[in-house]
């Protein structure tokens, strides 16, 4: 079986005005299933660039990614929208729930976008929000919930499409550390017991400290990849 | 889909709900546009339905023989000035053309009439026995001439509400009164119902109606006897009407012994061919009332797009959200194209609120006849629904082709 994500040589050129940025410089990386991997990085390294090419929200300019065997480099706009709906969660750093919507109809969004029906779209939401503790709090809305209660919903949107892999961008950037903590706990939580895959950024080391591999790229380029935690469902990973 | 398109319009009914001001701003050149539409369609119905109410007045299924003009030495006289109809023409065709229920004629003339000591110049009409049931003339008081005042071309007349206005005080009764028709004196034994105005504008009520036989002899002082002034039809179905008038046409020609070449000496209206001419009229104002509704509706439209070019600026951040957990291109066109459609429908609802209230309020105030038609109100709407969809097509498009990193990025 492949690897849920294999990147080969990924370069990402953007082109502003004469200028050449070269964001990602040839970056190689395998992710298996079930990892929990902290990318961490200054600002202008590359890793918000890398998130968005491992979210299929960007495609690499040279090189190959592979999620889960699929090239997606060549896709169109709505092939890559199809897997970001059925194989891709995200959880953002400003939440970006939708305003004046409820946490039920926010969480309830992803299945809206794969044409379920309304009765199982509520079911498969609430017990979304069930499983990141927001039992009760189905109709509230984004401004009448804490930052902390805010990302759960986030977290519950990101769920409900049992994807294979999460992707959290500065997720506790926003919170206090108490929300934070909570923040991290389910993540961990999500993927130990329930084997999601799980890809933080974070310039945070106490918030990177919950994965068991922690990447750091530097100018576009992985500088260091370590194994900081024995687990039981990741493989071996060789640098 | 459906699940998504229900979801998609509640989504649209509370952005707007969200933004009633805004909303009710924007909805406000379609509200103008159906509304100005739907109450100018129904004054102009109601005005349409009072002119054919005025052509039905002529009667029921009325075909009109003038004679022709007369010409001498190239100098044309005015129509019905040549004497080239007469009782025996209608005899004939009533006898020959088995479609014309009836056939009647008259003759006309502007004399004084005089009673006591009030004097008016009015029409002074002889006619046939039938012409009274062929116009549909009916009585308030008194009643029509009997076969013996034709026969005998008695001294008796039929006057219409305006000369009875004319010539008696208010209250008096005219029926039993003596009036004198260039001098003949003549008894009142009917008085007629009113009429109004007919279709070409001219009062039907100012009238005097005396037998054919006694115009001829006693007051008209004919040179042709026999000549008339006009002649009229009558079919059972309005559909016999056209072919009636042709069986008219072959029938006088051959009495009249004109060659293939020569003109016809008569000219046959049939009250559908007064009705055409209305309708001519009407196509105008309809045409112009299109014109209008088009550029109020363009406006509206243009106020839909410009609040939708907004509203995508507003949600990018949304967009982003919703393109990131998996909406497709065709998703976000459907979402901004149903908040267009639905400002548009929400709107032409509302103008056609207003409309039918405007026309009501036209028939109330000015008293102007109003009739409300449901095509125009089917028509009205599903124009709206139309200019919803070609102006949201733009920004529902701008949105669909946001690309999702930037759209999440925006501040």
């Amino acid at each position: 079986m492949s690897s849920l994500i294999e990147c080969e040589d990924v370069w990402k050129i953007y082109r502003v005005g004469d200028v050449e940025v070269q964001a990602l410089r040839g970056l190689s990386l395998t992710i298996e299933q079930g990892e929990f991997v902290a990318i961490m990085g200054s600002s202008g390294s590359g890793k918000s660039t890398l998130m968005n090419i491992l979210g299929c929200l960007d495609q690499p300019t040279k090189g190959h990614y592979r999620l889960n065997g699929i090239e997606v480099g060549n896709l169109k706009p709505d092939h890559l929208a199809g897997i970001r709906n059925q194989q891709i969660g995200f959880v953002f750093q400003s939440f970006n729930l939708i305003p004046r919507t409820s946490a039920l109809e926010n969480a309830q969004l992803p299945l809206f976008y794969r044409g379920l029906s309304l009765k199982e779209q509520r079911a498969q939401a609430a017990a979304a929000l069930g499983r990141v503790g927001l039992q009760g709090r189905e109709h509230h809305y984004p401004t009448q919930l804490s930052g902390g209660q805010q990302q759960r919903v986030a977290i519950a949107r990101a769920l409900v499409t049992s994807p294979s892999l999460l992707l959290a961008d500065e997720p506790t950037g926003n919170l206090d550390t108490q929300s934070s903590q909570e923040i991290m706990k389910i993540l961990e939580t999500l993927n130990r017991d329930e084997g999601i895959t799980i890809i933080l950024v974070t310039h945070e080391v106490d918030v990177a400290a919950y994965a068991a591999r922690e990447i750091v790229i530097k100018d576009g380029q992985i500088l260091s990849d370590r194994k900081t935690k024995a687990r039981p469902m990741s493989s071996p990973v060789e640098v | 889909m459906s699940a998504f398109v229900w979801l998609t319009m509640l989504t649209a009914l509370r952005v707007l709900a969200r933004n009633r001001l805004r909303a009710g701003l924007t909805m406000l050149g379609i509200v103008i546009g159906v509304a100005a539409v739907i109450a100018m369609v129904s004054i102009g119905e109601g005005a349409k339905r009072a002119v054919q109410a005025q052509i039905a007045t002529m009667g029921t299924n009325v075909i009109i023989i003038f004679p022709g003009v007369t010409s001498a030495s190239g100098v044309r006289g005015s129509q019905g000035s040549a004497v080239t109809l007469t009782v025996s023409d209608a005899l004939e065709l009533k006898k020959r053309i088995p479609l014309l229920a009836d056939t009647g004629w008259t003759r006309r003339d502007v004399m004084q009439i005089v009673y006591g000591n009030r004097n008016w110049n009015g029409p002074i009409n002889g006619i046939s026995p039938s012409y009274l049931a062929i116009r549909d003339w009916s009585f308030t008081s008194g009643g029509p001439f009997t076969q013996t005042d034709l026969d005998s071309a008695a001294r008796v007349a039929l006057i219409g509400q305006t000369t009875v206005e004319n010539l008696f005080e208010p209250g008096e009764e005219p029926v039993g009164a003596v009036i004198r028709i260039k001098n003949v004196p003549f008894r009142v034994i009917g008085v007629l119902a009113p009429k109004g105005q007919s279709a070409q504008g001219s009062d039907q009520d100012d009238v005097i109606f005396i037998p054919f036989s006694t115009a001829e002899r006693k007051v008209f002082g004919t040179s042709f006897i026999g000549s008339v002034g006009a002649m009229f039809g009558s079919t059972d179905q309005v559909e016999d009407l056209s072919m009636a008038a042709e069986q008219i046409r072959e029938v006088l020609r051959a009495r009249h012994r004109l060659q293939t070449e020569q003109n016809d000496d008569f000219t046959i209206r049939t009250q559908v061919d007064l009705g055409k001419v209305q309708e001519g009229t009407s196509e105008t104002l309809t045409m112009m009332l299109f014109a209008i509704a088009s550029v109020s509706l363009l406006v509206g439209g243009i106020g839909i797009m410009n609040i939708l070019l907004v509203s995508v600026t507003e949600r990018t951040r949304e967009i982003g959200v919703r393109m990131a957990v998996g909406a497709k291109r065709h998703h976000i066109m459907m979402q901004f194209l149903i908040e267009a459609m639905t400002l548009s429908l929400v709107g032409g609802a509302l103008g056609i609120v207003l409309g039918v209230a405007g026309a009501k309020l036209t028939t109330l105030i000015a008293g102007w006849p109003t009739i409300i038609s449901g095509n125009v109100i089917v028509i009205a709407f599903l124009f709206s629904l139309v200019v919803g969809l070609f102006f949201g097509l733009y920004p529902a498009n701008k949105a669909a082709r946001l690309n999702p990193i930037e759209a999440l990025r925006y501040e």
